[in-house]
C-alpha cells in the first residue's frame, strides 16, 4: 500500500484548507522543511511566521494571534512543542482557551537515526493531562487531512501527533473524521486492538497473523486520544473481554494508560499495553528501533495472547 | 484629562490596591503600587478602549505580563469603568472574577492570561502581528517586571518583535530595581537595561514612572516610533506611596495587617479601611 508521512499530509492540507480558512495562520520554529509548513509558507507568505528556534516564545506568540481572533498552527518537533514549552502551552495557551493547534512532527522512536534526544515519547500523556486540551494522533495520511480540518473547526486548544516516516494508507478520501470517534477498522470478539498513530498499520498486521492462529481480533483506531470515544471502547470491553493497546509512545501516561484508566473504571478487563517501556530510544532506523523497543506485529500478537489468557 | 486629575486617580487606584490586598489577605502590593501611574497613564489617557464593548476589535491591548501586579490592573479596570469598584472586595475570593494572577476569560478588559513570568512580551508580539496582518490601527502595549527580564523567553519575544517591525507594540518596564529575594543586580542583574534594548533593535525611551507629565510624553512618543518596537523604561519606586513599603523587598508579595492598612490609606490621602 503506497502512503506517505502524516507530516507530509499536513502540510498539503495546510495549503488546502488556508484557502478556505482566512484566519487560518502558521508559525514554525525553523523546522518549516521538516514538519512541511513550507509548504504553507511557499502558498501563503504573509500567513507564515518563522519564529526561530524559541519555541517558548512560538507558543506564546501563537496565543496572541489567538487572542487577536486567528486560528494558529504553531509546528515543531514533537519534543520541543511539548517537552520544552510545556509551561507556555499550559499557562499561555491551555488556561485561557486559546484557539491554537500544535502539530507536532517527529513524534516517536520512528524518527529514526537522530536519536533519543529528538523521540518524544511523552508527548501524549504531558499534552494528555493538560485540562481542555484535545489530543489528536492521525493514522495516515488521509485521516492526518481530516484531523487538520476538524482541529480547526474545533474552537480551542489542539495537539496533532505527527510522525516523520511515510505510513501505508489505512483510508481513502471517503473517511470522515470526528474529535471524540474511534474507527472500528475491523469487526472481532475475542481481543480488542485499541492503536493509535504509526501503530494501527501494525495493528491490522497482528490481526491478519491472529487471524491465522484462529483469533478473532478487534481493531479500533482511537486517534482521539483526548477525548476517548468511551462507547467504542465499553463495547470492545463488554464483547471481546481483553484489550491491547499499540502506541509509538512510552506505556505511562499515552493511549495505553488513557484506555486502562477508562477500563479500570468502567469495565475491568484483562488490558496490555505495547508501547515503549519506561526507556529512552537510540539511534537506529525505524525499524530497527520498532524491534527493539518492542513495537511489531509480534509483539501486539504475544500481548493479545496473554490478555486473552488472563481473561 | 490633566496630569492633575490623573495623580488624584492614582491615588484612588493606590487605596484600592491596599484595601482589595488587605482584605484579601494575601497578594502582591509592591509592584502593584510602583506599576499603578503607569497604568493610570494608558487607560485614562493613552488608550483608544471601550470599557461599554471590552471586546472592540480596534481597541488598543495592555498584556500585564508581571500578573502580580494584577491589584493595580484591576483598580484601574474598576475605575475606568469594566466592571464595578464593589466587585475589588473579592480579590483572591472563591469564584471571584479577580483571581490572585489574571484570568483574561473571568474579568472584562483582561486581555491576556498571566502570573507566569516573561510569557507576556511573547503574547503582546502576537497580538501585533495579527492586527498588522489585518491592519487593524490598534497598539499593543505590555507591562513587564525589571525582575521579569531575566526570564530568557522575554528575550526571545523581543528579537521577535524587531525581526517583524513591529512598530504598533509598546513595551514598559516598571523599573523598580527589586523583586522578591532583592536587589535585581544582586539577584542576577539584567542591567543595562537601555543598551539590551537598543542592542536588540528597539527603540528606547526613559522616563519617571511616577510623573504624570512625563509618562504620557513617553506614551505620545512611542506614536513617532515606526519600524520598530519601542520600549518605555519606566523608572519606579517599589512600594511607591507608602512610606515603610518603599524600596523595601519583603512587600513585594505580603498583605498589609490592619494597623499597617490604616497607616497606609491616611498616607495615600484616605481614611479608613472601608471605602
Amino acid at each position: 500500500m503506497a502512503g506517505k508521512a502524516t507530516r507530509e499530509a499536513y502540510g498539503d492540507a495546510l495549503v488546502e484548507l488556508g484557502a478556505v480558512y482566512e484566519e487560518l495562520v502558521v508559525l514554525d520554529a525553523d523546522l518549516s522543511k521538516s514538519t512541511m509548513t513550507a509548504k504553507f509558507q511557499k502558498a501563503y507568505p504573509e500567513r507564515f511566521f518563522n519564529i526561530g528556534i524559541a519555541e517558548q516564545n512560538l507558543m506564546g506568540i501563537a496565543a496572541g494571534m489567538a487572542a487577536a481572533g486567528k486560528i494558529p498552527f504553531a509546528s515543531t518537533f514533537a519534543i520541543f512543542a511539548t517537552g520544552r514549552a510545556w509551561e507556555q502551552v499550559r499557562n499561555t495557551i491551555a488556561y485561557p482557551a486559546h484557539n491554537v493547534k500544535i502539530a507536532a512532527s517527529h513524534a516517536g522512536i520512528t524518527v529514526g537515526p537522530d536519536g533519543a534526544s529528538h523521540q518524544a515519547l511523552e508527548d501524549i500523556a504531558l499534552m494528555r493531562v493538560i485540562p481542555g486540551m484535545t489530543v489528536l494522533v492521525p493514522a495516515d495520511a488521509w485521516e492526518t487531512r481530516q484531523v487538520v480540518e476538524a482541529a480547526i473547526k474545533h474552537k480551542g486548544p489542539v495537539y496533532i501527533r505527527l510522525g516523520r516516516p511515510a505510513v501505508p494508507d489505512i483510508y481513502d478520501e471517503t473517511y470522515r473524521f470526528r474529535i471524540g470517534e474511534a474507527s472500528l477498522l475491523c469487526d472481532g470478539d475475542d481481543v480488542a486492538i485499541v492503536a493509535a498513530g504509526y501503530m494501527v498499520h501494525v495493528a491490522l498486521s497482528a490481526r491478519d497473523i491472529l487471524a491465522r492462529e484462529g483469533v478473532s481480533a478487534r481493531v479500533i483506531n482511537m486517534c482521539s486520544v483526548k477525548p476517548l470515544d468511551s462507547s467504542v471502547l465499553l463495547r470492545a470491553a463488554l464483547e471481546c473481554k481483553a484489550v491491547v493497546t499499540a502506541e509509538e509512545h512510552s506505556i505511562i501516561g499515552g493511549l495505553g494508560s488513557a484506555v486502562a484508566e477508562f477500563l479500570a473504571e468502567r469495565c475491568p478487563v484483562p488490558v496490555r499495553r505495547v508501547g515503549v517501556r519506561d526507556l529512552f530510544g537510540q539511534s537506529g532506523e525505524p525499524g530497527e528501533l520498532l524491534q527493539a523497543y518492542g513495537l511489531t506485529p509480534e509483539d501486539i500478537v504475544e500481548e493479545a495472547l496473554e490478555a486473552i489468557r488472563a481473561r | 484629562m490633566d496630569s492633575q486629575e490623573l495623580a488624584s486617580i492614582a491615588s484612588r487606584v493606590r487605596r484600592h490596591i491596599i484595601r482589595a490586598i488587605h482584605q484579601a489577605g494575601s497578594g502582591h502590593p509592591g509592584g502593584s503600587l510602583s506599576c499603578a501611574d503607569i497604568l493610570v497613564a494608558l487607560y485614562f489617557s493613552a488608550m483608544r478602549i471601550r470599557p461599554d464593548e471590552p471586546d472592540w476589535e480596534d481597541r488598543d491591548r495592555l498584556v500585564l505580563s508581571k500578573g502580580h501586579a494584577c491589584p493595580a490592573l484591576y483598580a484601574v479596570l474598576a475605575e475606568r469603568g469594566f466592571f464595578p469598584v464593589e466587585e475589588l472586595d473579592s480579590l483572591r475570593k472563591l469564584g471571584s472574577m479577580l483571581q490572585g494572577h489574571p484570568d483574561m476569560k473571568r474579568t472584562p478588559g483582561v486581555e491576556a492570561s498571566t502570573g507566569s513570568l516573561g510569557q507576556g512580551l511573547s503574547q503582546a508580539v502576537g497580538m501585533a502581528l495579527a492586527l498588522k496582518l489585518d491592519r487593524r490601527p490598534a497598539r499593543v502595549y505590555v507591562l513587564l517586571g525589571d525582575g521579569e527580564l531575566q526570564e530568557g523567553q522575554v528575550w526571545e519575544a523581543a528579537m521577535a518583535a524587531a525581526h517583524y517591525r513591529l512598530d504598533n507594540l509598546t513595551a514598559i518596564v516598571d523599573f523598580n530595581g527589586l523583586q522578591i529575594d532583592g536587589r535585581i543586580e544582586h539577584v542576577m542583574s539584567p542591567l543595562p537595561l537601555v543598551d539590551k534594548w537598543q542592542a536588540f533593535n528597539w527603540a528606547v525611551h526613559q522616563c519617571d514612572g511616577h510623573n504624570m507629565d512625563a509618562l504620557i510624553g513617553a506614551l505620545s512618543w512611542v506614536g513617532k516610533v515606526t519600524g520598530a518596537p519601542s520600549v518605555i523604561i519606566a523608572r519606579t519606586v517599589k512600594g511607591r506611596g507608602v512610606s515603610f513599603m518603599e524600596n523595601v523587598a519583603d512587600w513585594h508579595g505580603k498583605a498589609p495587617d490592619a494597623e499597617k492598612t490604616k497607616v497606609a490609606l491616611s498616607e495615600l490621602g484616605g481614611a479608613g479601611v472601608g471605602r
